[in-house]
């Protein structure tokens, strides 16, 4: 049974009559790494949201663990991390991790075992009672991973991520989310809009294009796994860069062609 | 820096501001004296009294020797007072923020109720405050909680408007991850939205607190209680020409007491508003 399978989705925004998604077909299997890659406005983050049942789709159906979105999200089958780590303020690291452990209701020592794990996989132990702004961008992007995961969610969303961080702490990070996602086994959604890291992360890269938002093109991305540092060496990691990148381009010139008609 | 050093930084500044405060009034006194100056008023004893006038009024006997020195009859006088306004504070912090929160929670109350929230300020508290003492007191409620009543009159808006606002303001992002680990209403109001809020409802309280102050004050003249800051003002008035100098020593008084409980806000907020720095005001 596939994780998510979208089937005739399409989305239109009430204001201005815009049409972010289009006939969206995508199914996704159990333990794969999914990148939704494509310039802004290609309604990758919007596609990501619908999967979570975060917006409403206009027409078509979304399936996750074979239950509709809704009765997914009530069902906690979702972790999420967004662009911003978005830690409260008010709680602690440690606090910060167990917040979706206290909705489902777990008690105060089943929490702390599991937090405790959860900063061990994150390599962020001793940083359990530090506040969130004491820490860096990266780190307070580990807790954000730490905290979508610290229930075990079949699926992980992750909207842009790393992407207000530099490209070193990035492409550390990027080695360190692959290490966490064969740890926990779970499948995850990725938006992105660099190239590189869809590539390197991910088991395929769902290639959209703009106006309307559509997939444009799905590259399968072969590169064995455990991948490191010199993955981003390797001849196929640029024959695939490439592949990527003329898939993107052939989606912008197809929307200069549909403005143009 | 170190705390310490930032705050003996601070406590300086504070008492060089008095310092300049002081100065200031005692300039503008002899400039206008020597010069004979009667614009915007007429400059004398009985208009602006020295500072050390004032002080002194504080450690003498207010009425020909008979009872204690001004300043402890004004320390008690500030207790009463306190009692009354702590209530007031009490209650309408709390009636404010249970407002503040029904009305993020529900648009319909929030279209209906606001404006009603907002004409209740613009009635001058001074035609308030009679109809509140005679209604309580017609109930046989003790004076002094008709006063503490008044406060919290001018106490619940400031709370009310700010904890709506802090409510409404919480960030999207935040909200979104709430509901994707599938939350419900009242979860994301205990757990994201009132703890976002708390910057928002402390600076409404240290508003909200000093009000309380002046509200208890301006109580206790339509209450006719003698016991409290209000009923020596009122007393004073009437002998201010006589001698100025103990209206302005209560009026010192009152001032004080206001800053503690301004201060005392300010400390609760150390102890239960853990942000990162830059949000705190």
């Amino acid at each position: 049974m596939s994780v998510v399978a979208i089937e005739k989705l399409t989305k239109q925004f009430a204001q201005g009559n815009v049409v972010a998604l289009q006939d969206i077909e995508l199914a996704i299997e159990p333990g794969e790494f999914v990148s939704l890659i494509g310039p802004s406005g290609c309604g990758k983050s919007t596609l990501l949201r619908i999967i979570g049942d975060l917006i409403q789709p206009t027409s078509g159906t979304v399936m996750v663990n074979g239950k509709p979105a809704p009765r997914a999200r009530a069902d906690h089958d979702y972790g999420i991390v967004f662009q911003d780590s978005v830690l409260f303020d008010w709680r602690t690291v440690s606090k910060n991790v167990a917040l979706p452990l206290e909705l489902l209701g777990w008690d105060r020592a089943r929490r702390k075992t599991r937090v405790d794990e959860m900063l061990a996989l994150v390599e962020l132990q001793g940083f359990g009672d530090h506040q969130p702004w004491q820490l860096s961008g990266g780190m307070q992007m580990r807790v954000a991973i730490a905290r979508a995961l610290a229930f075990e969610p079949p699926l992980l969303l992750m909207d842009e991520p790393f992407g207000a961080l530099d490209e070193m702490t990035r492409e550390r990070l990027n080695m360190e989310l692959l290490r966490i996602w064969e740890a926990s086994k779970s499948t995850v959604v990725f938006v992105t809009h660099s190239i590189a890291e869809a590539v390197f992360l991910s088991t395929r890269a769902v290639v959209m294009s703009a106006r309307p938002g559509r997939i444009a093109d799905i590259v399968e991305i072969d590169l064995p796994y455990p991948r490191g540092a010199a993955t981003r060496e390797e001849p196929r990691y640029f024959e695939l860069v490439t592949q990527v990148r003329e898939a993107l381009h052939l989606g912008s010139d197809l929307d200069r062609a549909v403005a143009d008609v | 820096m170190g705390a310490l050093r930032r705050a003996v930084v601070s406590g300086a500044t504070v008492v060089a501001v008095l310092g300049v405060l002081v100065g200031a009034w005692e300039l503008y006194r002899w400039i206008w004296i020597s010069a004979g100056w009667t614009w915007p008023f007429v400059v004398d004893d009985t208009s602006m009294p020295h500072i050390h006038t004032i002080v002194q009024a504080l450690f003498q006997h207010p009425t020909s020797g008979f009872g204690d020195i001004l300043i402890v009859q004004l320390f008690h006088a500030a207790l009463f007072t306190a009692k009354e306004a702590v209530v007031g504070f009490a209650i309408g912090a709390t009636f404010g923020f249970l407002l503040g929160v029904l009305m993020s929670q529900w648009r319909v109350l929030q279209r209906g109720f606001l404006p009603y929230v907002v004409a209740s300020q613009t009635v001058p508290i001074l035609a308030v405050a009679p109809i509140v003492v005679v209604y309580l007191g017609s109930l046989n409620v003790a004076a002094w909680f008709s006063v503490a009543v008044i406060a919290a009159y001018l106490t619940f808006f400031p709370v009310a408007i700010n904890t709506l606002r802090g409510l409404l303001s919480t960030d999207r992002r935040a909200l979104e991850l709430m509901h994707a680990f599938a939350a419900g209403r009242w979860t994301i109001l205990w757990k994201l939205r009132v703890p976002a809020a708390l910057p928002f409802i402390f600076s409404a309280l240290k508003v909200a607190a000093t009000a309380s102050v002046v509200g208890a004050i301006i109580g206790e003249a339509p209450s006719s209680i003698q016991d409290g800051l209000g009923g020596y003002i009122v007393n004073f008035n009437q002998y201010y020409t006589l001698s100025p100098q103990n209206l302005w020593a209560t009026n010192i008084i009152a001032a004080l007491l206001g800053i503690a409980f301004f201060l005392a806000i300010v400390g609760a907020e150390k102890v239960v508003v853990r942000r990162a720095p830059e949000h705190v005001a």
